[in-house]
């Protein structure tokens, strides 16, 4: 095997994969490095329990771009994403509030606890969706550096501000208070309903560690419903076959067009010489030659634990430091033999198919979030689960079950210390118990169970303290300020070193936008033909 | 159960315009939108819950649709093949006794009157199922043969099963070894007490199946069919979603994709089964049949249109577009179209005039859409494609996959 590639990509998750894709399409050749010996990082689908599929780290799919989908022709690499129907939050009461498909059912579910919410509703739909079409436009694109004189940065800033503009005055204020506002002062100002509001604000808080009434969790459940699935805008689906089903067809494409990659070996160093970048060397001893190296690792790894300090400016080092990348979610990947009975569910299947979340009040959601603070996990956890396997049936035998249990909050460290395996252990039993409390009975269903904390995800992803997202997605880590203001635009700060991860604009989710634009940037600043697609036409 | 039949013989028949399929308490039971359509003369439901719920079952685990209004012709007697022969432009006698075959019937000119699927039930007997009413036509083309032609569209029941799962289920219902019906395959089981036949065949494009029975076990088959499909995600499937999964599939439809040649009012409204990308049904081989000299004429000719399948740029669904050339020149007009939640694709059947629609010419589709009651209009990009969007492996595999 050659030793010299054009291009290589370190780390196969969704958007290192998406980024190798877009290069070798565009007739590079390119080396993909993966620490692990499988590929997808937190797209992934492991077998844990007998040959079950199970979806280990990310669990649903809306905000993969659309564009990409397409262009990578990933249907044809045997993807499917299947949408399942609406959400449910059940209270401690057995009460329960549900989404349904129909509009009309979810109406009169909302009136039930308060008529007045469920007209508003419908202004709060119209609002978000303002957003989420402002923002959309700005995904599949570089972020403009406001700073710089260059035609191409003026173009864009005046691009940003021409889209700003169209909005109108009142959604321009809007727009300026919703990007600093907390979600629960949000939600404040629509709905009465303390059920309705909870059932909103878990999209404000998952991934994050901020609480329901931290200012900029508005804006993360934006980040939540700008996706879609075919068309339906804020709808979820399942990758059918676990997540691990996308990156597999993002890799079948890589490899079509003459990819290679090398599976098993963490990178020891990206290596430069006399101010850029020349390769990387494996742990294994491997070395391999390219001009143009991207990392898809976080920013914080990229640069603390893959290159030399010494080859880096001091104020960019203490920067990096710096960047916000706090660990805040774990999870439970369960399989069960049978299906558990929430006596809240009886006679309703469809919610059984749908996310489910177990919360009462923004108030208890704030409580979970003190816990964090004070460097335990939530004793009283907020729960976003699932049951893919009523959807799809390749993930267990039938009549059997895969839960996915994503929770808020779980903290990098415990007290300041490094996790132990007994505290893995009783941070899981903490969410089983609390599961347990819904649908009694449940702990006897369990078969087996994954229970992924911060350091799991750290060890063996490489997310940098377990964050899921590649840093904070707060307004001073967003846009041109990602992962921090001048480096915004995918170019590291050697020459040849490139950044494609969710540490980059416009952040995480199973997106693939971090990936695609920096394959953009790449093959421009390589005066190659664009293989990416730009902008966002489909409004 | 008895159910009201539509009989032609009532002479107050009229009080009925529409008549329940033998499912009917079932589908009832299951169609939480309370909205009905017809078909032709029977209820049939759009959509149960959802059309793109519907659809995905289709594509995911198993989806139930109600065939039975589907026009039924049986064809039997000692000349039946070479009836069949002259009937149909494929050559009938490579459909064996307990094998299924597509095909389509034309005039005297050589103008699809109607596409089918033909049932060889056994040596010498023949159902033809079709969209459309057939029966003075091929009574017609009994001249000359020693045949009996019936229609049994009201005295067989019918479902099709239709999806991944769809295999499973039918395993799971007790159907020993209809895995190892092959694709357009036949087999016959015992069912409480009556003859239950199954064909590996379908409208989807996928893994699928029909069910065929006596109206009296309608429900006794929906309901056994549903209590094993319960752990595989069966569903109860409406018109709309196989609407979906036929177009996917590239599947025409009578009606949709072309006029059937018998309604056609105006010249050059009509199509030939080349005009219809369905060559690969014409076997001049075979001796005489209808249409035969009209379609030879025309394979030397050339023919006036071409349907194509098209890859169109962006979401929007191109229904009833008009198709240009890159230079904006009229080129055809969509047929079908939709975006497809399997292909990630806006796709659409398209008939073009020739010598449009070679594989990978480059064409533009006028698209009207609206936003918020604002009616905008895009040039949309196109390319025509070769292949079918939906084709995935599991359609021929025996046995196939319990997913």
């Amino acid at each position: 095997m050659s030793r010299k590639y054009d291009a290589i990509v370190i780390g196969a998750g969704h958007n290192g994969l998406t980024n190798a894709a877009y290069l070798a399409k565009a007739g590079l050749k390119v080396l993909m490095v993966e620490k692990n010996e499988w590929i997808g990082g937190a797209t992934v689908s492991l077998p844990m329990y007998k040959d079950w599929k199970y979806s280990n780290c990310s669990y649903v799919c809306s905000l993969l771009r659309p564009e990409v989908y397409r262009s990578l022709n990933l249907a044809k690499y045997g993807l499917q994403v299947v949408p399942y129907g609406g959400s449910v939050t059940i209270s401690q009461t057995g009460d329960i509030i549900g989404n349904y498909v129909d509009p009309d059912v979810t109406r009169r579910e909302v009136a039930r606890h308060s008529p007045r919410d469920a007209d508003a509703e419908v202004r709060y739909g119209r609002d978000i969706m303002r957003q989420c079409r402002f923002i959309r436009k700005f995904l599949l694109r570089t972020a403009p550096d406001p700073t710089s004189f260059k035609p191409r940065d003026l173009f864009e800033m005046l691009h940003l501000y021409k889209e700003t503009m169209k909005l109108g005055e009142d959604v321009i204020y809007d727009t300026m208070r919703f990007y600093t506002m907390s979600i629960s002062d949000f939600l404040d100002e629509y709905f009465e309903s303390p059920l309705l509001k909870a059932a909103h604000a878990g999209s404000g808080i998952i991934g994050s560690a901020l609480g329901v009434m931290s200012p900029g969790t508005a804006y993360v459940l934006l980040h939540h419903a700008m996706g879609d699935v075919d068309g339906n805008a804020g709808a979820w689906g399942f990758a059918r076959g676990g997540m691990g089903a996308i990156a597999g067809a993002m890799h079948d494409c890589f490899t079509d067009h003459g990819g290679e990659t090398v599976a098993g070996s963490p990178v020891h160093r990206i290596v430069v010489k006399n101010g850029r970048v020349t390769g990387v060397a494996l742990e294994n001893g491997d070395e391999y030659l390219a001009d143009v190296v991207v990392s898809n690792m976080t920013f914080p790894r990229t640069f603390l634990e893959c290159m030399d300090e010494k080859d880096l400016d001091a104020a960019f080092l203490k920067k990096v430091r710096n960047f916000k990348i706090r660990g805040s979610s774990g999870k439970l990947n369960i399989a069960l033999d049978g299906l558990p009975d929430f006596p809240a569910l009886r006679g309703n299947p469809e919610l059984m198919h749908a996310d489910m979340h177990l919360i009462d009040s923004i108030e208890r959601l704030e409580r979970a979030y003190d816990d964090w603070k004070n460097g335990i996990w939530s004793q009283d956890p907020y729960i976003d689960m699932l049951i893919p396997s009523l959807t799809d049936p390749t993930m267990t035998p039938p009549g059997k079950h895969f839960m996915s249990v994503f929770v808020q909050y779980v903290p990098p460290k415990v007290n300041g210390q490094d996790w132990t395996d007994e505290q893995v252990q009783a941070f899981g039993q903490t969410v089983i118990n609390q599961i347990d409390e819904y649908a009694p009975g449940f702990k006897d269903l369990i078969l087996h169970a994954e229970i992924r904390t911060p350091r799991e995800l750290e060890d063996e992803v490489g997310l940098t303290e377990g964050n899921i997202f590649q840093g904070e997605l707060t307004m001073d880590q967003l846009l041109f300020n990602r992962p921090i203001p001048g480096y915004h635009q995918y170019r590291g700060p050697v020459r040849g070193l490139w950044m494609c991860g969710s540490s980059t604009h416009p952040g995480g989710g199973v997106m693939s936008a971090p990936g695609a634009n920096a394959a953009r940037e790449i093959l421009a600043d390589l005066r190659k033909p664009n293989t990416v697609p730009e902008g966002w036409l489909d409004d | 159960m008895a159910f009201n039949r539509p009989d032609s013989n009532r002479r107050d028949h009229f009080t009925d315009a529409v008549f329940p399929s033998p499912f009917h308490a079932r589908q009832n039971a299951h169609n939480q939108m309370r909205v009905w359509s017809r078909w032709s003369d029977y209820l049939s439901v759009p959509a149960y819950w959802c059309a793109e719920m519907e659809y995905f079952a289709g594509r995911n685990t198993c989806g139930v649709f109600d065939l039975t209004p589907m026009v039924k012709h049986r064809i039997s007697g000692p000349d039946a093949l070479p009836y069949m022969q002259r009937l149909m432009t494929r050559d009938v006698s490579k459909i064996k006794p307990g094998r299924v075959g597509y095909s389509v019937w034309c005039d005297d000119n050589g103008q699809v009157i109607d596409d089918g699927t033909i049932f060889h039930l056994e040596e010498g007997v023949y159902r033809i199922c079709s969209q459309e009413h057939q029966i003075d036509w091929f009574l017609t083309n009994r001249l000359g043969f020693d045949v009996t032609v019936t229609e049994e569209t009201h005295d067989v029941a019918s479902l099709a099963l239709q999806g991944p799962t769809s295999c499973a289920v039918l395993k799971d219902m007790g159907l020993g070894g209809i895995e190892q019906l092959t694709p357009f395959g036949m087999a016959w089981f015992d069912f409480e007490g009556t003859r239950l036949m199954v064909s590996r065949n379908g409208y989807t494009g996928d893994l699928g199946y029909e069910l065929w029975i006596d109206p009296e076990h309608a429900e006794a088959l929906w309901d056994r069919l549903f209590d094993a499909g319960e752990v595989r995600g069966i569903r109860a499937m409406g018109s709309d979603a196989l609407d979906m999964l036929r177009i996917e599939a590239g599947f025409i439809l009578a009606g949709q994709d072309f006029l059937p040649a018998m309604e056609a009012v105006r010249a050059g409204h009509t199509r030939s089964p080349f005009e219809l990308g369905l060559a690969w049904l014409v076997h001049f081989d075979k001796g005489v049949f209808n249409g035969r000299a009209a379609l030879l004429e025309e394979k030397e000719k050339g023919s006036r249109y071409r349907l194509v399948k098209l890859d169109i740029d962006g979401n929007k669904p191109a229904r009833d577009s008009f198709v240009f050339t890159k230079d904006e020149k009229y080129a055809g007009t969509v047929t079908s179209a939709m975006w497809s939640p399997s292909a990630k694709a806006s796709i659409a059947l398209a008939s073009l005039e020739m010598p449009h629609g070679e594989p990978g010419e480059e064409l533009l589709v006028e698209i009207y859409y609206r936003r918020e009651l604002k009616w905008n209009r895009v040039m949309a990009p196109a390319r025509v494609v070769k292949d079918v969007f939906w084709d995935p492996p599991r359609r021929r595999q025996t046995p196939p996959a319990d997913f």
